[in-house]
């Protein structure tokens, strides 16, 4: 699982990198870029990533796609973050479903999920796995 | 006179329009069954709540108590005529004559004509100033009377009597209250009963004159009338109201030879039908077993049994209770079942307390173990306790006298579980406790489904608290709590949370979390309690860690479109603009390309704008004097405002000053919901503050004060709360409304419809508001003037703080532009590509502007 992949520790993800067919950890922003309790949105290869920054939990990024398939925008960076029955999820801001952030499965509709990607914090930086190289 | 002669569906004209009629026409055309109806009225209107009448003298509009509109009956395939009366029914040809000359011909005819006020035939009793009580065009009778009167008399002090008396006072009028028997209410109270009350309402000013007999009305030259008693004393007086008791309306009955009763009253059997079987008699024209029965819901039953059996149903009359509560003059009075002690054998248990002014007395079965009857003065809580136990038969606890006193679990408290699914909660609209239980069977989750959908509580609105009460304990027992808790985070509605931050200092998310929740929150109470940690605070909504808690509008402090981009309102208060600020915002939309549109609520509303831009516009129209508009908050929006006194010649005050000094104090707050509000310069009322929150009309005097109303998805009449008040008045009014408003009311609650659910409605709200009847009138002002003081426009503190802008960029990674906003122009104006047309982008479209362009000219 996503999750899992994000650990920090930093021996997990050198075995990880070493993997055939997984492309390598790419430095996305300085863990200051981010904001506690809340998302921000990343460009990285004109795709967009909604960064979710929770200090308090384990593991403390997650990284889904910032595209809303239901409100047909690019918005969910922007959504109030939150926990639905223990599942850490952020709600949309256009019409308020909840996708949760550890594999981007959205609560309210069965057959709708956005892309979740590997994420970790390295020392004061963040980095993300994208599934193809660049 | 066969029955093969009826016409299919037969035809069924109901004579009389009043609030038994109408009920009638109601039942008659709600049912799956075809008919034919025609309704024929004397009153030049539709019907109306009569029982409300007296409301009208406390501010209320005699159009709010319409019952229908033409529109209505219309709707309803009803033909319905007004403003004249029947004058003969033929029997035999089955036909009817009109005053105004037609003539019609029924299948079935019902006659719904009620009653008229008995006017004693006392010598003088038809001089000018002698009046009645009894329909809207009495009302205005009496309140033309009234003008430049002092004083006026009722004759009467039965229930109609002392409501009339009220009603006078109401009209500044010293008041008296004539009564030719020893007591005042004599029907409902008994000798005891009836000296507490007289003594309270003495306390309030009325003069109570009772054994009196008056044996002439000489008018006097200056149009006054001075009233002759037996004893010899006399009283001069500006008008006289009569109020002696109803008659019923059944002359076109005794001119038909139906049979009617001695004392008056068309006999009806438990059909409803007269001595002939295609007549009908309901509501207060009709006698059953030798009784006219004076209140509204018997009337009720009335039409629905004859509904039902003019339909080919069952349905019968049996008789009805006649129990009553009412506040006269302000006193509690209630009246239940065997009030007198009449029953043979029956026991009584009486309890007074001279210093309170209350005298409440039970008529006990002779073992003691059931309830027969009460009479209640001076304190109405008992009332709809003691109901259930009379209703339902309930055995009565060991100590009888908890009943009469409000004690948390006494003996005596009866809880909403004990009751028995036959138990009626509403009499108005005859639901019973089965009712409200099949309703929430059926996945009703909130009171407002279930009041809508069995009438329940919108008549008298006597029946609110149990209504609740009922609804509350079945939800309880099926472990549904949906509308208690706000969300899985807090088992506490937002009222409870607003509470518990503001008594125990809280001042963060985590910190009120840690104490009272569980989990880590979510998009529900997050907004939520920062919303109250503004109101209780006003700190800046994205201080510290604060912006994590709000909804994308709040952090961005704009409101997010379609497709991702925002709106920028900034705030025109009152709708006033100088040329200047006018032309600056046009500038800032030319130069970033912004459409721009009038709102509805007099201002200009610029979209499209990207995250990042929002800071750039802002500080342009901050430079030009401009502030940001709260159209993104649960907030303070606008204060609409006429152009008023300065120039429209029809306007008493100045509107547009008033509207500018409101939104400037209120703006900011934050609140369960937004809130809107307008000031008119006149009664025409051009600023529509009668379907806002807070509306103020004008008058000679002041400024009068409407609340809770709404346009919106449900609009509703704002209800007048407040006449004539001076500006600081008003301030202080509207001060303490708003704020208990933010403190009550639920999340994302109107204050129309927090209001609704507000126990005791408007008339709790204005003694709270108007009486500070919970003393907490200072502490809503202090709490208002702190939220005033501590204004700031989050948008000027917003750029001038890199902090906090670095929330505007669009990329943590990149100083990229989002390249997914794609416009289109129409009608010159940029609007969101849609779909189709950001896929058929793809190929260069000489419509599509790309984002560089608008950023080049952007500057
Ligand atoms: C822009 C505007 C329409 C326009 O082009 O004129 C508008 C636009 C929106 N209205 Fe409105 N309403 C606008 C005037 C009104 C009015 C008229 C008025 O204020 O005089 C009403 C009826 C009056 C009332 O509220 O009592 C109105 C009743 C609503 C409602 C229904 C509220 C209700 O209680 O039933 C909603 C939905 C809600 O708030 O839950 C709503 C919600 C919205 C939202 C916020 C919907 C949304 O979530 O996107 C719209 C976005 C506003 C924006 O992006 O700035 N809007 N909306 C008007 C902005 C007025 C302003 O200057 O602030
Ligand atoms: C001030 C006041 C306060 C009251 N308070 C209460 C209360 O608190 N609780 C309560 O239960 N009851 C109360 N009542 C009594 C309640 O209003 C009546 O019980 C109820 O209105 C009776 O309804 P109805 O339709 O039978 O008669 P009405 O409402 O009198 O209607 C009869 C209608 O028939 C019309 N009509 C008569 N003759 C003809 C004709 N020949 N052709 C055509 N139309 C005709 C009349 O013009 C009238 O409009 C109050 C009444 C008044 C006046
Ligand atoms: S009426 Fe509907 S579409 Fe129009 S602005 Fe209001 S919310 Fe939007
Ligand atoms: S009892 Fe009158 S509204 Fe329910």
């Amino acid at each position: 699982m996503n999750a899992e992949a994000a650990d920090s520790n930093p021996e997990v993800t050198a075995t990880a990198e070493g993997t055939a067919g997984v492309t390598p950890w790419r430095d996305l922003c300085s863990v200051a870029d981010l904001t506690p309790g809340a998302g921000v949105a990343a460009l990285v290869d004109g795709e967009q990533i909604a960064l979710f920054f929770l200090p308090e939990e384990q593991p403390p990024v997650y990284a889904i796609g910032n595209y809303d398939p239901i409100g047909d925008a690019h918005v969910l960076s922007r959504g109030v973050v939150g926990d639905i029955k223990a599942q850490l999820v952020v709600a949309s801001p256009l019409y308020k479903q909840h996708f949760r952030l550890s594999d981007g499965q959205c609560l309210e509709q069965d057959d709708v999920r956005v892309p979740s990607y590997p994420v970790r914090i390295q020392g004061d930086r963040v980095e993300i796995q994208m599934p193809t190289a660049p | 006179m066969t029955e093969a002669r009826l016409t299919h569906p037969p035809h069924i004209v109901v004579v009389g329009n009043g609030m038994v009629g109408h009920h009638l026409v109601i039942q008659l055309t709600n049912s799956d069954m075809p008919a034919r109806v025609t309704l024929i009225g004397a009153e030049s209107r539709p019907a109306y709540d009569r029982v409300h009448l007296s409301d009208v003298f406390a501010g209320r509009e005699p159009e709010d108590l319409a019952l229908a509109t033409e529109a209505d009956y219309a709707a309803r395939g009803i033909d319905a005529r007004f403003g004249t009366a029947v004058e003969t029914i033929d029997r035999s040809t089955r036909s009817l004559t009109l005053a105004d000359g037609t003539s019609l011909a029924y299948d079935k005819l019902v006659l719904a004509t009620g009653s008229y006020p008995f006017v004693p035939p006392i010598p003088g009793h038809d001089a000018d100033g002698c009046l009645v009580y009894r329909t809207i065009d009495d009302l205005d009778a009496i309140r033309a009377r009234a003008e430049g009167a002092t004083t006026g008399v009722v004759v009467g002090g039965g229930l109609l009597g002392l409501e009339c008396g009220n009603a006078l006072k109401n009209l500044g009028l010293e008041t008296h209250v004539v009564e030719f028997a020893p007591g005042l209410m004599n029907v409902q109270l008994d000798p005891a009963g009836s000296d507490c009350l007289r003594a309270k309402i003495e306390a309030l000013g009325v003069r109570v004159h009772t054994a009196t007999n008056t044996q002439q009305i000489e008018p006097l030259p200056d149009g006054r009338l001075t009233m002759h008693f037996a004893d010899g004393e006399s009283l001069t007086t500006d008008m006289i109201v009569f109020s002696a008791g109803i008659r019923p309306h059944d002359q076109l009955a005794r001119d038909c030879d139906l049979a009617v009763g001695e004392r008056g009253g068309i006999v009806i059997d438990d059909d409803c039908r007269t001595s002939d079987p295609n007549i009908f008699a309901v509501g207060e024209c009709a006698l059953y077993d030798g009784r006219i029965f004076g209140l509204v819901a018997p009337g009720y039953r009335m039409a629905e049994a004859a509904a039902a059996q003019l339909l080919g149903g069952s349905g019968q009359f049996t008789g009805a209770d006649m129990s009553t509560k009412l506040k006269l003059l302000g006193v509690d009075v209630g009246s239940i079942g065997d009030a007198q002690g009449r029953t043979e054998g029956s026991r009584e248990l009486t309890f007074t307390d001279p210093v309170r002014g209350q005298y409440k007395r039970l008529t006990l079965s002779a073992d003691g173990k059931k309830l027969l009857g009460a009479v209640l003065v001076g304190d109405g809580e008992p009332y709809d306790r003691l109901l259930q136990y009379y209703q339902n038969a309930l055995k009565l606890p060991e100590a009888v006298e908890s009943l009469l006193f409000d004690l948390d679990d006494g003996a005596g408290a009866l809880s909403a579980s004990d009751l028995p699914a036959s138990a009626t909660i509403c009499s108005c609209y005859n639901v019973d406790k089965g009712t409200i239980v099949g309703c929430i069977d059926d996945g009703m989750t909130t009171l407002a489904d279930v009041k809508a959908c069995t009438n329940a509580s919108t008549g008298c609105g006597g029946c609110a608290a149990l209504l609740k009460s009922v609804f509350d304990t079945e939800l309880e027992a099926r472990g549904i709590e949906v509308d208690r808790s706000i969300c899985e985070h807090f088992p506490y509605t937002r009222q409870e949370l607003f509470h518990l931050i503001k008594v125990q200092g809280i001042k963060s998310f985590p910190e009120l979390l840690k104490s009272h929740g569980q989990g880590r929150g979510c998009d529900i109470c997050k907004p939520a309690v920062a919303s109250i940690l503004a109101s209780l605070y006003n700190e800046h909504v994205l201080a510290d860690g604060r912006e994590t808690l709000q909804d994308t509008n709040d952090v961005f402090l704009a409101n997010m479109q379609k497709n991702g981009t925002y709106s920028v309102v900034p705030r025109i208060p009152g709708g006033e603009i100088t040329p200047e600020k006018l032309i600056a915002i046009g500038e800032v939309a030319r130069d970033f390309d912004l459409y721009t549109k009038i709102t509805g609520a007099q201002r200009v509303d610029l979209f499209g704008a990207r995250v990042d831009q929002l800071p750039d516009i802002w500080r342009r129209l901050i430079d030009a004097g401009l502030e940001t508009g709260h159209a993104y908050g649960k907030a303070l929006r606008t204060v609409k405002s006429c152009v008023g006194s300065t120039w429209c010649r029809y306007g008493v005050q100045d509107s547009v000053a008033m509207a500018l000094r409101i939104e400037n104090r209120y703006k900011g707050l934050r609140a369960p919901h937004k809130i809107k509000m307008a000031v008119s310069g006149c009664a025409r009322e051009c600023a529509e503050a009668q379907c806002k929150d807070v509306g103020v009309i004008a008058t000679e005097g002041g400024w009068n004060l409407y609340v809770c109303g709404n346009g919106g998805m449900k609009p509703r009449h704002a209800d007048l709360f407040a006449t004539d008040l001076s500006d600081e008045a008003l301030i202080q009014a509207i001060d303490r409304f708003l704020m208990f408003y933010v403190r009550t009311a639920d999340r994302l609650q109107r204050t129309s419809v927090w209001m609704q659910n507000l126990e005791g409605g408007l008339d709790y709200l204005k003694e709270v508001i108007l009486d500070d009847s919970l003393g907490l009138g200072a502490e809503l002002e202090a709490q208002m003037a702190n939220v005033v003081g501590t204004y700031e426009c989050e948008w000027k503190a917003t750029i001038e703080d890199p902090e906090k802008l670095k929330r505007f960029r669009p990329f943590v990674n990149t100083d990229a532009t989002d390249p997914s906003i794609e416009f289109v122009r129409e009608r010159t104006q940029r609007r969101p590509a849609t779909a189709a047309e950001r896929a058929a982008a793809i190929e260069v479209d000489p419509a599509r502007i790309p984002m560089t362009t608008v950023e080049e000219s952007a500057g």
